[in-house]
């Protein structure tokens, strides 16, 4: 294999990476956010929540910038081509993200019960649709999104916003909102006591059985989907433009690299098992496992999306030899190689500091130390 | 094609959005730094009131810091929202200091951000301060890469046009982060950063000095930023001396704006102190000059001269032409790749894509281009002059005035007259605007003067906006604007009470009164 074509796919699973750390850090917040006035019914009980993911919210946040990042380093095209085709959902989602940070940092700043249940409100926008958001761009890409190139690989986009909103998609941002649901109310589980706990816990079963239904569901619809097929092309390792393949539609064609590697139907079995163990642990009250499963769970699912899809990565439904693949829309080797060098050093670096910033932070949220605090959100 | 008005209200949302952003980052920068001076003589001191300092500056650097983290995920995206063919033009190069910016600074800024705020009673003295420490480095470190991914477009080094691919790529990845203008620019820009803490934390001092209000501590931040400041200020002046002749030598047109330098002159040239430009006749009205300043200014030397407009727009007409056979070049290439006539054709004229690229804006059909067309796009490789010029004016009028006010703050700190001169102390409150003022200056000569261009010499700014519908442009933008004011009315808010409340402000408290009665009671503090 060319080393080209080595970096090409290091860096679709890196990309599979960044994404888990973005789907389970930032989604386990903005879970809080989602169920923030659920868990919390009075004003204590939310700063206790708040207060459970306080330390860690921003460097969380961070995945979701490294995620864009990577994408415009090592696949410039889809960063490109996703990101204006997406044009109003990504707005609709970069405004309630940006809300995000006020919300944490300037609510318990001032004690009128107005202005603060004014931030709760933006906290529970600020997680629940950008979740929807996410799964939804995901389940668009099974279906295709409209779009295409001039001679000088200009991309135009030719769909409309509501277009986006069709029922498949529609079911996968059910889908990333219910896994962040269960992260964030097994978080809660983890730091909070009492009834917000029981509360949580509660919540957490509810997640996890949406969760397997949905993805459970996802499963037949994509089986009996038109997928997409990379019939000719100048392949892996070699530099193009999306101009030069062909490509086929075929029912159930998503389905393909499965059937090809049977031993890759363990990954969405892992999904499930994340899932149904997850719903058992938070059920023990082992918190803490049910967030590993939860992480579990999303790594079977991304994974699942992933190897369905491979190699698009952004499929034309207007001009399907247009399409976007690992091979026509990733960065030069040179490029490739730099980043998977900085990735091979940093992302170990941040998870190693990460883990010591939870370490210090660990233990119970008490409710009188969070009121007495001057620090605390 | 590109309709001009999406380019253009394209260009509007960018620059509202980077300048309200770059409100707030200039102030990170130094405040982070200013935070983990202040921690360190707590640490190595032990006194009391030091903690109390960095807790208390600590508080207004979070409430800043919210609002640039909220508004940099708008830069983020921007690119790809509404620059969609300059993102996947350059996307090889450009991308990677933005990526590397979050894996190796912004991850460490935002992770130790929250330990330095909630870790005060978790970590030990000499950790904790080590996380602040982190937090600068984070904060200075993510500055660098953005500023080296800024400076690509301003002198693309490193990179090169690939015609397989239709883009541009990496050729060399030393070349790209160690180009002079990435250095000089990040430190000049950096250090800016410092100069606005200092006069941020010196005004607000002065304000408690005035007020006879926390002395001790204001008296003591007070004399730490007049430190920091004239020695930060000092370094601004001289580092964008530094970046003016990097930029000079990589944009003669940029120089040639800020000059107001219409015709070539012979050395040494004049320096115009003030002026009016006219584009349109292509002359100052009203200059005020100083005879030989321009030629020891841009060259360092009596004898240095710089080109002047008119020869600038005369090259640009012979780069244009020339341009013009590597785009016919491009065309064929894409529908037959590997074509060696084409190839050929393009790598003997590829230095000038670029411009053949701004004349396709007026003859989508670079080949049937008038003479007249080319003369247009030779003209839009000039700037507008106006802007430009008295942009830079300002962004050097504030700096000396913010040097000479850092001489005398040292000069009466030394001699302990500070709290006599309430003249001067009023003065330190109202200079807390002008280094934000200064910083926007700046970045508009930086991106006004680069005009034409996104990526400068190789990627005219019109082709490189996404290809939205006005309806779109006029929505995100409306979006921007409703979202940012309200921000900016909130944060100001936040910042002015917790102001006023100063160190010893209970201001988390139950939420039993209401946000009018809290008002209320803010002013009657105040």
């Amino acid at each position: 294999m060319e080393t080209y074509a080595i970096f090409q796919c290091i860096w679709w699973l890196l990309l599979g990476v960044l994404l888990l750390g973005l789907a389970v850090m930032v989604g386990m917040d903005m879970g809080v956010g989602t169920i923030l006035r659920y868990v919390g019914r009075n004003d204590t009980e939310r700063r206790v929540a708040l207060n459970i993911i306080g330390p860690h919210w921003d460097g969380n946040q961070v995945w979701f910038i490294l995620g864009g990042g990577a994408v415009f380093a090592a696949f410039p095209l889809i960063y490109a081509t996703a990101f204006s085709g997406f044009y109003v959902v990504m707005l609709l989602l970069l405004w309630s993200m940006i809300m995000r940070p006020l919300g944490f940092e300037y609510r318990s700043k001032l004690p009128s019960a107005g202005w603060r249940d004014m931030w709760d409100w933006a906290l529970f926008i600020s997680g629940l649709v950008p979740m929807i958001v996410f799964g939804a761009a995901i389940g668009n890409l099974f279906r295709g999104v409209p779009f295409h190139f001039s001679w000088n690989v200009t991309s135009t986009y030719t769909g409309s916003f509501l277009g986006l909103l069709n029922p498949f998609a529609i079911l996968c941002g059910l889908l990333s909102l219910a896994l962040s649901v269960f992260m964030g109310a097994v978080t809660v589980m983890n730091g909070a006591e009492g009834t917000m706990y029981e509360r949580a816990r509660g919540l957490s079963r509810v997640a996890a059985i949406a969760a397997v239904v949905l993805f459970a569901v996802g499963g037949f619809w994509v089986h009996g989907m038109p997928g997409y097929v990379l019939s000719s092309g100048p392949g892996a390792g070699v530099a193009q433009t999306p101009l030069q393949q062909s490509v086929s539609l075929a029912g159930g064609a998503w389905l393909a690299n499965f059937q090809a590697h049977p031993l890759l139907w363990l990954v969405p079995l892992l999904g499930f098992a994340g899932m149904l163990l997850g719903m058992l642990a938070a059920t023990a009250r082992r918190s803490h496992l049910a967030w590993w499963l939860g992480a579990l769970a999303w790594t079977g699912v991304i994974g699942t999306a992933g190897v369905a899809l491979f190699p698009f990565l952004l499929p034309s439904s207007s001009v399907p030899a247009q399409s976007l693949t690992v091979w026509n829309a990733s960065s030069s080797k040179l490029t490739l190689i730099w980043m998977a060098g900085f990735a091979a050093v940093f992302v170990p670096l941040i998870v190693w500091y990460t883990s010591w910033a939870f370490y210090v932070m660990r233990g119970k949220v008490k409710a009188d130390a969070v009121v007495a605090d001057e620090h605390a959100y | 094609m590109h309709d001009i008005n999406v380019v253009e209200l394209s260009r509007l949302q960018f620059a509202l959005t980077a300048l309200y952003h770059f409100l707030f980052v200039p102030l990170t920068l130094g405040m982070s730094f200013m935070l983990a001076a202040m921690e360190t003589v707590y640490v190595t001191t032990g006194k009391e009131i030091y903690r109390k300092i960095t807790q208390f500056w600590g508080k207004l650097f979070l409430i800043n810091f919210a609002l640039g983290v909220a508004t940099g995920l708008t830069m983020e995206f921007e690119f790809g929202t509404n620059w969609s063919f300059y993102s996947s033009f350059v996307g090889d190069i450009f991308g990677a200091p933005l990526a590397i910016e979050g894996l190796m600074a912004f991850f460490l800024e935002s992770t130790m951000v929250g330990l330095m705020v909630f870790g005060w009673d978790r970590l030990r003295r000499g950790q904790h301060l080590a996380v602040t420490y982190l937090v600068a480095l984070g904060s200075n470190l993510s500055a660098l890469w953005i500023l080296v991914a800024n400076s690509f477009m301003q002198d693309p080094q490193g990179a090169h046009f690939n015609p397989t691919t239709m883009r541009m790529e990496l050729s060399s990845f030393a070349d790209l982060i160690f180009s002079h203008d990435a250095q000089a620019k990040f430190v000049h820009t950096s250090i800016a950063g410092y100069v606005t803490a200092a006069i941020f934390v010196a005004g607000v001092s002065a304000w408690y000095l005035l007020k006879q209000r926390h002395v001790d501590l204001a008296r003591r931040s007070f004399r730490m930023a007049v430190l920091f400041g004239v020695m930060a200020t000092a370094g601004v002046i001289t580092l964008g001396d530094a970046l003016g002749f990097v930029d000079g030598q990589a944009q003669p047109t940029k120089l040639a704006a800020m000059e107001g330098l219409w015709k070539t002159e012979a050395a040494p040239m004049p320096f115009n102190l003030v002026a009016f430009p006219s584009q349109q006749k292509q002359l100052n009205h009203g200059a005020v000059q100083v005879p030989y300043a321009l030629s020891l200014l841009v060259t360092h030397s009596l004898e240095g001269t710089v080109p002047g407009v008119d020869q600038l727009e005369s090259d640009a007409a012979s780069r244009v032409r020339d341009g013009i056979p590597a785009v016919q070049a491009l065309q064929t290439l894409s529908a037959h790749p590997g074509d060696a006539q084409a190839l050929a054709q393009f790598h003997a004229h590829e230095r000038d894509l670029g411009y053949g690229f701004l004349v396709q804006r007026y003859a989508p059909d670079v080949g049937k281009a008038t003479p007249a067309q080319i003369e247009t796009a030779a003209r839009d490789a000039i700037p507008e002059v106006a802007p430009v010029f008295w942009s830079f004016r300002a962004m050097v009028a504030l700096g000396l005035a913010m040097l000479a006010y850092f001489v005398l703050a040292v000069i009466y700190t030394m001699r302990n007259r500070v709290e006599r001169k309430r003249w001067f102390l009023k003065l330190a409150v109202w200079m807390i605007p002008v280094p934000f003022l200064a910083c926007e200056a700046g970045w508009l000569v930086a991106e006004v003067g680069r005009q034409p261009w996104t990526v400068f010499g190789m990627l005219p700014t019109w082709m490189s906006a996404s290809t939205h519908s006005v309806g779109y442009m006029v929505f995100s933008l409306v979006g921007f604007v409703s979202l940012y004011t309200a921000f900016i009315v909130i944060e100001m808010y936040l910042m002015v009470r917790a102001i006023r409340r100063g160190p010893d402000g209970h201001d988390i408290a139950a939420p039993h009164d209401t946000w009018q009665a809290d008002r209320l009671a803010g002013y009657a503090e105040g």
